[in-house]
This record gives C-alpha cells, structure tokens and sequence, in this order.
C-alpha cells in the first residue's frame, strides 16, 4: 500500500474522531471546564495553604497539565474501547485499508485534543497571575516535552483502550491517571511527602516530565537544581512508554480483531 | 457453471471448541446462499473466515478468483460486508458515514461526496442523510449500513443476519433490496436463523448446524427431502399417540397435542398402508390431514438429528429423521 494512500486514510481516520470529540457535548465540554476549575481551585482553594517561595500557580500549571492529559488519555482509551465493541473495525478491517490506521486517528485526535486542554491551562494560568520566566527556547522546548508526552500518553491509552475489553473497563484508566500526579512532584515538593511516598514520586514518570515543564518555564525545578538532568530522564520515560505502547497497540490491535 | 466463492474443508477451532468442521461451500456466480442455522451453528464464524477477518485453522477458499489465504487483500477488493451489528459511525450523519467510506475506498473527495448523495437517494435515506446515524431506526440503519456495503460495487456481499431485531415492514423492504442487488448480478453470501427469509431470498441454502453442513440444495429440492406431503395423523389420547410413535417414523410430533407428522410421496396407497399399521397395532389414528413440508419441517429434521430424540432408522425420502417435542422452541 502506498505512503500517499496511507496518508489520505490516515486522514480520513483523524477527521473521523476530531468530529466524534466534537459531538460528544459532555465529554468535550468536562475537557474544557476542567482545566479552569482545577485552576482556580489549586490556586484560590489549596494555594493559600502552600508556603513556598512565591505564588502557588507558579508551582502548578505543569502538575495541571499532566493532569488535564491524564484525563484526557482517559477519554481516548474509552473512545478505542468503544470502537472496539462496535462493528465498525471490522468493517474497516474488511475494506483493502490498513485497519491499525483507526487507532492512528484516535492518537493524533487524542493528541489535538490534549493540546487544546493544555493551552486553555496556560491561558487560565496566565490570566491568574503565572509569570513564567523562560524565553522563546524555553517556551519551545516546553511545548516540545509535552507533545512528547501527550503522544506516548496517547499510545498508551490507545493500548488500555484495546486491552480493556470494554468500555467501563477503559473508563477506570482515567482514576489511574488522574491519581498518579497526586504522588509526584506535581503540587507538592517531594520532600513534603512522608518517606515512603517519597521514594515512589520521586521515580515515577510524572515528576521529571512535571519538573522539566517547571524548570524550563521558571528556570529551576522544585529542588532548585537546573533542569538538564530531569529532561533526560522525562524523555527516557516518554520515549520508553512510546515505545512499549506502540508496540503493544499494534500487537493488541492485530490479535484483538483476528479472535 | 461458475461459482464466485468455493470454500473447502474450512474448519476453525476456538479454546479446543470445534466452531466449523470441514465445511465445504460453493456459491454459484450471481446466486443468493443462504447459511441457515441456530444461534452457535458457526454462520458468523464462517462469514468472518470468508470477509478477511479471521483465519481458518483449515482448509482453503477462493473468492472471486482471489485465494483467501494467499492473496487476502485481492479478496477484499472484491468483496463487502454487512455484519450483524450495523457498521456504522453513529455520532456521523448517514451522508458523512457514506463519504468518508468512499473516500477510503479511494474515491476523491468531489467524487465521494456525488457517490454519497447517489446512496443515499438509492437505500431510500436522502430525507435522513443529514441527519446522524443513532437517531436512526433499525431499518434505517441496516440500510445505511447496506449502502456503505455497496459503495464499492463489490463483486460479492457478505451479509451476516440481515434482518435479524428488525421489524416486519424494515425485513421486507431489506428483502426486496438484496432481490434487487441480486438482480443486478452481486453473488449474496447471507447468514439467518429464519426460515423464511432463506426460502424467500435464497437459490441455494446451506443447513449449518454444530460446524457442519447437514443439507445443501435449493429450497424446493431441500423440501423434496422430505417428500411431497407430510401426513399428520391425530390420536384420541396419550395411550394411542404413545403405542403408535414405536411404530412410525415421524418429522415431528407434538405429545400434548397427540399428533404425530410422517413423511410421505402423498399417494392414497401409502396412507392407506400407514392407517392400516396402526390399526393392526391397535393405535388407530383418530384425524388425518396433509401438509406440504416447509423449509422448517426441513431444518428439524436435519439438524435434530444431533440435538433431538432420534426415533426409527432412515425413511422412504432418504432424508434422517426425528422427534420433536417442542415444535415451538424453534428458534424463529
């Protein structure tokens, strides 16, 4: 098959879901009010009860954003999971395409998604008073980590999403994600955290995606240390996750469908 | 005469569980086969098999000249198919869902969107095309779903219970539209669990029951089988229908009702020499009357014969024979 045909399906695919999010009036609706809300409550609600140096929203918007994608890669899961228990694959399956190309539509959908929910976080951010410090690379290399880690995101959930069996199934991989900043360095500094929580936020991949975001916008991480190190790390995981969810999205898919 | 889909010693296994067992399969060029079988018999495990969607643990099969297992892209270029849950984007409107289709069968976007609209007026949705697919009714969406099939012009559709959750008016008109897809030379490869609809649409029916195919034929040669009248003989009580079964050889029966149906070539001899054995037998029948066997009088004797109390050995008209009880628990 060619590249030129491969292109125009994917195409195809990508307008598919990108119209499906936008029908999806709740869904599409709780992914853009919750960037806002999460906003105002960690700054007006829980930040007066942090006692760091300078404003809080200077701490969270990355915590916000791997935040928004968790729940953003909750939502695609489920959209996979839901085409999977429809006919639809099969059909797709029984046309001279390449059927894998459905999930292609979903990550890049997820990926616009996301991308939206993120700059809603910034601009939320801003209008409340976050004043990053970083200048034009910065700004560029920021965005650059989270594509990176929207798209592994997205593969991954693109996996649950097929692994789940069902839809409620994938639904529960949104409570994961949601949870799993909560332990890291995203609102808290780590060294707030009792010992035993430590060594696990420390290690896990939220809190050097969290802290490149951070110290590229601010110019130090929540340790002060300079960012190089937590980017290496960030993209090791990123790239580790890519890597393993492809894979695995395109083994699943393949044998999910020949049952 | 040429056929468009031969299937040979197809078989498919599932956790040790035979699905199919060496099915062979021959449907004539711009002929209608209808699969015929109760839920579990393997129609859609069959259809999977033939549609690209899964491969065979056995055997081989060629599609529109293309082998299925060596050239399966070749087979999906000539092929469609309308599962048994319809395929369709329900949060797109029937036109876009036509469309997008299209374009993935490589149509250009001007070209898609003119073969949409043309789809849409031919399924009978051109009022419903803008409007999206999960405010369809059944009917609607079966039809949509058909259309999408035909998009392509395939050279065979695959339609996998086509009627199955619609309603009587909705089964009719898909009806007349597979006739008229037949009409116009696509050989029809469906799948149903109603008699009826195979006798109504199908030149050939294939029995399938447990992975095998039991009977093959067309619908009058199938009902041949059986005869050219079935005799239903009415007994006075439980004692007489009980004394007669031993020595008859029924297509069905019915205890409650005390009848008794047997195969016949329907000549007044022969029902003359059944009456007269169970009047030596001292279980006179007390009503007789006749019917012509239908496609259901069929399907019970073939397929009862794994599942159904199996009385007597052999009949007259060849075909295996049978006791039902429970006529009424036929899947309709």
């Amino acid at each position: 098959m060619s590249m030129a045909y491969a292109l125009t399906d994917s195409r195809v695919m990508v307008t598919r879901c990108v119209r499906r999010s936008l029908r999806d009036p709740e869904a599409f609706f709780t992914a853009l009010m919750l960037p806002v809300v999460l906003m105002l409550l960690f700054v007006y609600v829980f930040g007066g009860a942090f006692d760091g140096s300078g404003a809080y929203v200077d701490y969270v918007v990355p915590g916000l954003i791997v935040l928004c994608a968790g729940f953003g890669a909750g939502t695609t899961a489920v959209a996979v999971a839901t085409d999977m228990s429809n006919g639809i694959v099969d059909r797709f399956r029984s046309m001279p395409i390449s059927g894998s190309l459905v999930l292609v539509g979903h990550v890049v959908a997820s990926l616009a998604r996301n991308l939206v929910a993120t700059a809603l976080v910034i601009g939320v951010g801003l209008a409340v008073g976050w004043r990053p410090t970083a200048g034009p690379a910065g700004w560029v290399a920021a965005a650059a980590m989270i594509v990176f880690f929207v798209l592994a995101l997205s593969w991954l959930a693109a996996a649950v999403g097929l692994l789940a069996g069902s839809v409620e199934a994938a639904n529960s991989f949104t409570f994961v994600l949601m949870f799993l900043p909560y332990v890291s360095t995203a609102f808290v500094p780590a060294q707030t955290l009792p010992s035993w929580l430590r060594g696990f936020a420390e290690h896990q991949p939220f809190t050097p995606i969290v802290e490149t975001m951070r110290g590229l916008w601010m110019g130090h991480t929540s340790t002060g240390a300079a960012v190089g190190h937590e980017a290496w790390i960030a993209c090791a995981w990123c790239a580790g996750i890519l890597a393993v969810s492809f894979a695995a999205a395109s083994w699943l898919f393949r044998h999910r469908t020949a049952a | 005469m040429t056929y468009t889909v031969t299937a040979e010693g197809l078989g498919k296994s599932f956790g040790g569980h035979a699905v199919l067992e060496h099915v062979d399969l021959a449907v004539e060029t711009g002929s209608v086969l209808a699969l015929l079988g109760p839920n579990g018999a393997g129609k859609t495990t069959m259809v999977r098999i033939l549609a690209t969607l899964m491969r065979p643990d056995a055997g081989t099969a060629t599609i529109a000249g293309h082998d299925l297992l060596t050239d399966p892209v070749g087979v999906k270029r000539s092929i469609s198919l309308t599962g048994q849950y319809a395929a369709v984007d329900e949060k797109l409107t029937g036109r876009e869902n036509l469309e997008m289709m299209a374009q993935l069968l490589r149509l250009s976007r001007r070209a898609a969107r003119a073969r949409a609209g043309e789809m849409l007026s031919e399924f009978d949705l051109a009022d419903a095309g803008d409007r999206r697919a999960a405010k369809y009714s059944g009917g609607m969406r079966r039809r949509l779903d058909l259309a999408i099939s035909m998009l392509a012009q395939p050279r065979v559709l695959f339609l996998d219970e086509p009627t199955t959750g619609l309603d009587l008016r909705s089964r009719e008109q898909m009806w007349s539209t597979v006739r008229r897809l037949a009409g116009e030379g696509v050989t029809v490869l469906l799948t149903t669990q109603y008699l009826e609809e195979a006798d109504q649409l199908a030149d050939t029916v294939a029995v399938l029951d447990h992975g095998r195919v039991v009977a093959q034929g067309t619908p009058d040669e199938l009902k041949a089988r059986l005869g050219a009248e079935v005799v239903r003989l009415h007994f006075a009580d439980q004692a007489a229908y009980e004394r007669a079964l031993g020595g008859l050889d029924p297509v069905r029966t019915d205890h409650r009702l005390h009848t008794i149906d047997v195969a016949t070539e329907g000549t007044a001899g022969e029902i003359f020499q059944i009456l007269g054995r169970l009047q030596a037998g001292g279980a006179p029948a007390d009503k007789v009357s006749t019917y012509r066997p239908s496609l259901d009088d069929v399907f019970l004797s073939v397929t009862g014969t794994r599942t159904g109390t199996r009385t007597g050995t052999g009949t007259n008209t060849g075909a295996a024979s049978v006791v039902r009880t429970e006529p009424k628990e036929m899947a309709r």
